[in-house]
């Protein structure tokens, strides 16, 4: 449902769309139990733990709306630490906004579960063992620039997967800007306060992509009037 | 020839758009792919669509091919096979071969790439040759690195760790390296031959020239005559299959200059399938390419029983055609494959056969898995998404930083 009429406010400053794109390389380090995985996590850089949460969601995220990571997918399947796994798998990733805390909750989650239940350690067989690997993240603009909400629009149906991904879940998360591109720009520069914490309130771990870009497309066309009359400078 | 912008109505121009900006940041570097030759196996098929279209975003690829002699051939055969962890006997003379024949290319070779990419194990001691040059090195291994003999591996170590960095397909391939070590899973072209749509009039007229009936289900396997890829496995489950479904079985592939064994292998396997007139086997010529998509279309379903897999990338092609697989759990499979959702991962010949039954009785599971196959192949395995990790791959070489602002 579009506002009936209005004018459309132009931006203090334009939206430019930016993308990432992902390069994926070995740490070289791998795990055979959850004491192994802990300590590894700890020393390993905040690029390794971005991956591991995320990477599933970029692969199969196109199909499925289910937000398992690597350390979860690793302890049920592999391990079968059916309980442990499901922790780790709610861990609510919209709750963070920087990786350090993200990290420091997967490790006292797994540190509960081992003071609780010490030993044996479950070990994963030959070639199951948890490899660790990072993401190489390159951003670039693209040529996508919004003044308007309307324009705002138009970008967003027509940008890549990758840069939905990058303004909503990169900036927020791995750039620890503490919240996505998209709410911030509406409401610092357009002042749409409603759109920005409609936004903000979306969880993007749970839509497929193109669902994201789908939802995102409603809620700013609900703050779009119907009737244009002109542009407010 | 297909151009970049041929992809844009099966990807989407926001993929060749992001494409064309990485591009621009590599326009006056030399990329030099080397590998061991130019017709037969996944390499020369990956580099044969990949270097026309490095060309045509602009950047200047280039592609030669190393020269060697049917001993030499034989070596890196041996060396393929104890690299997939095949117990293989390898001499002295062997590695004398193989650095002899190294020198000639290096001596006779021009090195010109301002990045130099090697493909696979036979060219790799190319790399001496980086001592006299500024260029950057990166060695590319296709195959399944999960058990490598440990002499091969050590001896070709010795050469892996002169490159900047090296590639695998998949992450239990990755060694202890003092070297950086990418991930970037090969990819198949949905614009070529072997993948472009057909009529059913075309599928038609390759399996009737093939003298293939279409009277039954079709079960196929696409692959090289190699042990590797258990052609034997896949009749002895075929023939449990048939006790309970009347079916037909198609083994089909074709041979690569580089493996001698082929000839040997296809004798045993037509030995094995006897008189059996629902039995096809059939030795394809090099550019088979419209048979072996043909094949693929007509059948019921597919399979991949390899007994270890560089990537598998057959499985990429079948599911592509919407197709329903079954395919063992190795190297690169599980990759393209999550069991039960795009396709189903067996480990035995009984678990093979069992797989079969039930996707010829249950029609409507196999369509669904094959589906979610095509699905997941449009995503993560075509040539662009392969195209871009390349190029992400090349630029890497010059940065340090996770983070990267091009």
């Amino acid at each position: 449902m579009h506002k009936k009429t209005g004018r459309l406010v132009k931006a203090r400053e334009p939206f430019h769309f930016y993308t990432r794109l992902n390069l994926i390389e070995f740490t070289g380090k791998k795990a055979t139990n959850l004491r192994e995985l802990v300590e590894i996590m700890k020393e390993v850089p905040g690029s390794v733990i971005y991956h591991h949460t995320h990477h599933y969601l970029q692969q199969h995220l196109y199909l499925s709306p289910e937000p398992p990571n690597d350390f979860a997918y690793w302890v049920t399947y592999i391990l079968r630490e059916d309980e442990l796994g499901e922790e780790i798998a709610s861990i609510d990733l919209c709750e963070f906004s920087t990786i350090r805390s993200l990290r420091e909750k997967i490790i006292e989650t797994i540190e509960q579960h081992l003071a609780q239940n010490p030993e044996p350690l479950r070990t994963a067989l030959p070639g199951g063992e948890f490899h660790f690997f990072k993401t190489i993240t390159f951003i670039l603009p693209t040529p996508y620039v919004a003044e308007n909400l309307l324009e705002f629009l138009e970008s967003i149906k027509k940008i890549s997967i990758h840069s939905i991904y990058f303004h909503m879940f990169e900036a927020k998360l791995r750039l620890e800007k503490g919240e996505n591109d998209f709410s911030r720009w509406v409401e610092d520069m357009l002042g749409e306060k409603e759109l920005a914490e409609e936004i903000t309130r979306l969880d993007p771990y749970t839509f497929t992509m193109e669902g994201l870009r789908g939802e995102l497309s409603r809620l700013i066309a609900k703050h779009i009037p119907g009737e244009i009359i002109e542009c407010q400078e | 020839m297909s151009r970049i912008s041929d992809y844009e109505s099966i990807v989407g121009a926001d993929v060749i758009n992001e494409l064309k900006m990485v591009a621009r940041k590599l326009k006056n570097k030399v990329i030099q792919n080397i590998n061991s030759t130019s017709v037969g196996g996944g390499v020369a098929e990956i580099l044969g669509r990949m270097v026309p279209l490095l060309q045509d975003l602009g950047i200047d690829t280039r592609w030669d091919v190393v020269k060697g002699g049917e001993k030499y051939f034989q070596v890196t055969k041996k060396f393929h096979n104890a690299l997939h962890g095949r117990k293989t006997e390898i001499t002295s003379d062997d590695y004398e071969i193989f650095l002899e024949t190294t020198k000639t290319n290096i001596e006779q070779m021009e090195f010109y790439g301002d990045i130099i990419f090697v493909h696979d194990p036979q060219p790799v001691a190319l790399v001496e040759k980086r001592k006299y040059l500024k260029s950057r090195w990166v060695w590319r291994c296709h195959i399944d690195f999960t058990y490598p003999d440990p002499e091969v591996w050590k001896f070709l170590k010795s050469f892996v760790e002169q490159y900047d960095a090296c590639v695998f397909s998949a992450p239990s391939f990755s060694r202890p390296l003092p070297i950086r070590q990418f991930l970037i899973s090969p990819s198949i072209d949905p614009l070529s031959v072997k993948n472009r749509d057909l009529s059913e009039e075309e599928i038609n007229d390759v399996l009737k020239r093939l003298k293939i009936n279409r009277d039954k289900p079709i079960i196929t396997q696409i692959s090289r005559f190699d042990y590797l890829k258990d052609p034997f496995g896949v009749i002895e489950a075929f023939r449990q299959v048939k006790k309970y479904v009347d079916c037909r079985l198609v083994l089909a592939g074709g041979g690569a200059i580089d493996d001698p064994e082929g000839a040997k292998v296809f004798q045993e396997v037509v030995e094995k399938a006897g008189n059996d007139p629902d039995i096809n086997v059939l030795l394809l010529p090099p550019a088979s390419d419209l048979e072996i998509n043909a094949l693929q279309r007509a059948s019921t379903v597919i399979l991949q029983k390899s007994l270890r897999e560089g990537f598998g990338l057959t499985v990429a092609e079948a599911l592509w055609k919407a197709k329903p697989v079954v395919a063992s759990a190795v190297g690169g499979i599980p990759l393209q494959i999550t069991h039960k959702y795009s396709g189903l991962l067996s480990h035995t010949v009984q678990g093979t056969a069992y797989w079969i039954r039930q996707l010829l009785h249950s029609p409507g599971y196999a369509t669904r898995l094959g589906e979610n196959g095509k699905a997941h192949i449009k995503q993560n395995f075509l040539l662009t998404r392969h195209l871009r990790e390349y190029l992400l791959l090349f630029l890497s070489l010059e940065e340090k930083e996770d983070i990267i602002y091009l």
